[in-house]
């Protein structure tokens, strides 16, 4: 078999090998991997047809729909780095995306049409909008998705790239709430693809439920895992409806169940799902936050039998550390140890290793790293610091750690203020900012406040200018400018936030005086 | 279809998802999942209020986008459930 030297290889080879094997399952749309070759060939063609050059950008700004993996493929295919953008993301954001990365294509679909063109209006060289699955015209000036796909694949789609390209350019939420663009080159996508099917043991015979977004790293993992090892994704959009959800993993015989605490707590709240609802379930992974121990007795009980791995990740290197399923009955909380072909540490403050049991900052090594943050040189110089051995580097990841004897890694907190909502990283400030444009609001501050479902909610304290102003109208305010997790869940008023001599809000104070006015 | 229901409904959703912002064109036929109106936490508050105001037993079963999608689908799954109560009860 040819070494795989670039990420798109990986479907040209499963496409070899089991050319009628579905690939892709999405509703009633079930695309064979020869098919979907087939078609990130064309696709690809269109691109290229339309300007798109080797390690241009191309934003994918889609639910997952398989229209999505599709335009991964074709993105690469085309020699471009594709940058997958979360739907959800909110106007602002979405043109602070655009901004940074200066995409030459967006592929999305109808429903987005429009609010890319918005958040592309104010770019130097506007890209060209592409939107699939169109029920009406389209607006002046946006392509049609199906239109490009229509485009004859020249007889070789061969790509001229090199492994070391960029395959991607994923944004992630920074401490203060600026979206960073984290480089990933096609060499970090296959040494973390194969780490993760190694140590999941997966096979052509997988079939892999997809109901994270495919625009954030644990859900894209799920596609590029597939597609190395040549087994099913299928493709849900949402879990709102976790009944039908589960209803169509049975039919798929879905062997592979990757989840976050919410989804799981979602699975036990239904009341009537009986043990053994996936009989051909073979393991259930867990990232982005802990799941509760409750969680956990509650998975073993409705898939006995099945295997579950805690896991450790972050953007910047997709997957840091794994737990055997084995050890999870003696180390509950720990996310494992190092995945196969890395290294971790935890360092304290001046980088030395600290002994077992102390808490340190978690360091991840290995091939799997980012390149770095697009176009913010100073950040990349603050997570990727020189490494012991000569000329390596290391990614710090800000989160703290400490780790048992055995060295088995138990995560602690984080060194900044970043909350997990839901799995996903939200910076306070950046929900600050909105309350603090919000008209009749002085100064505010948000915290996180524990919650069975989504890990944490946020709840504000505001200090008001105006005293009529009420929390609905804060709220309503916070619903327009930001993505529904961020909104918090209660505003409570005060007459002032705790200061230091300086005037820096305390968020540590304003947290210890509780509730009280 | 009685409404009342339908209004019910709606209060509960503007006011619950959309913070009171009347102003949103929040049509009896649009798909609250497609628009990101609802997202899935919100079914499950949706399904709750559902539940104690109507005073209607929701199966997991029932938790389909058929049944709750729209303020029109959740009027008439609701109209359905309060008149199996009351076959039940009669």
């Amino acid at each position: 078999m040819p070494v795989i030297a670039r990420v798109e290889q990986f479907l040209r080879r499963s496409a070899g090998a089991r050319a009628d094997k579905a690939a892709i399952v999405d509703a009633d749309t079930r695309l064979s991997y020869a098919e979907l070759d087939a078609a990130a060939d064309r696709l690809a063609a269109g691109l290229a047809a339309r300007g798109v050059k080797s390690g241009d950008r191309v934003v994918v700004l889609m639910d997952n729909i398989w229209e999505a993996p599709l335009s991964i493929f074709a993105v690469l295919r085309a020699g471009a780095v594709f940058c997958p953008v979360n739907p959800a993301a909110s106007a602002d954001m979405l043109a602070q995306i655009f901004g940074d990365c200066a995409p030459r294509v967006v592929l999305t679909q109808a429903k987005y049409a429009r609010a890319a063109t918005v958040a592309a209006a104010g770019l130097a060289a506007p890209p060209l909008i592409v939107a699939a699955r169109a029920v009406a015209a389209l607006p002046p000036g946006v392509a049609g998705f199906e239109t490009l796909l229509k485009e004859e694949a020249p007889a070789k789609c061969a790509p001229d790239g090199a492994a070391s390209d960029l395959a991607m350019i994923i944004y992630t939420s920074g401490s203060t709430g600026r979206p960073k663009g984290v480089m990933i080159a096609h060499t970090a996508m296959i040494a973390v693809s194969g780490s993760i099917a190694a140590y999941l043991d997966n096979g052509p015979d997988d079939v892999v439920l997809a109901v994270l977004p495919l625009s954030f790293t644990y859900g894209l993992y799920q596609l590029i895992v597939a597609a190395r090892v040549g087994a099913t994704l299928v493709l849900e959009k949402s879990f709102a409806f976790p009944h039908d959800v589960l209803a169509r993993a049975r039919a798929e015989g879905v062997t592979g169940l990757p989840l976050v605490p919410t989804m799981a707590a979602m699975i036990l709240g239904l009341s009537e799902l009986k043990p053994g609802a996936l009989p051909a379930l073979r393991y259930i992974t867990n990232a982005a936050a802990a799941l509760p121990p409750a969680h956990v007795a509650g998975l073993r009980r409705l898939f006995p039998g099945v295997r579950i791995y805690s896991m450790y990740g972050l953007t910047e290197c997709a997957r840091a550390s794994f737990l055997p399923p084995g050890e999870l009955e003696r180390r509950p909380d720990s996310v494992g140890r190092a995945i196969p072909g890395t290294e971790t540490a935890i360092v304290d403050e001046a980088g030395r290793p600290v002994p077992a049991g102390t808490v340190g900052e978690l360091v991840v090594r290995g091939p799997h790293l980012m390149r770095g943050y697009w176009g913010d040189e100073e950040a990349t110089a603050r997570a990727l610091r020189p490494a012991p051995a000569p000329g390596a580097r290391q990614l710090h990841t800000g989160d703290l750690f400490r780790a048992d004897a055995d060295g088995f890694l138990y995560f602690v907190g984080r060194k900044d203020d970043i909350i997990k909502i839901r799995g996903e990283k939200v910076a306070p400030k950046r929900v600050e900012t909105v309350l603090h444009a919000c008209a009749g609001v002085r100064e505010a501050l948000v915290f996180g406040v524990p919650d069975p479902v989504l890990g944490h909610v946020l709840h504000a304290v505001v200090v008001r200018a105006d005293p009529d102003l009420d929390d609905r109208a804060i709220l309503r305010h916070c619903a327009r400018n930001l993505p529904d997790l961020m909104v918090p869940r209660k505003i409570e008023f005060r007459q002032a936030l705790p200061k230091t001599a300086s005037g820096k809000v305390v968020r540590r104070l304003v947290l210890e005086t509780g509730t009280d006015r | 279809m009685s409404e009342p229901v339908h209004q019910h409904i709606r209060e509960f959703i503007v006011e619950n998802f959309l913070f009171g912002d009347d102003d949103y064109e929040l049509d009896n036929g649009v798909s609250l999942i497609e628009t990101d109106l609802v997202d899935s936490t919100g079914i499950l508050e949706l399904v709750s209020f559902l539940e104690e105001r109507f005073e209607i037993a929701v199966a997991d079963a029932d938790i389909v986008p058929a049944n709750l999608d729209s303020i029109d689908r959740i009027a008439a799954f609701v109209a359905r459930k309060r008149g199996e109560g009351q076959r039940l009860a009669g």
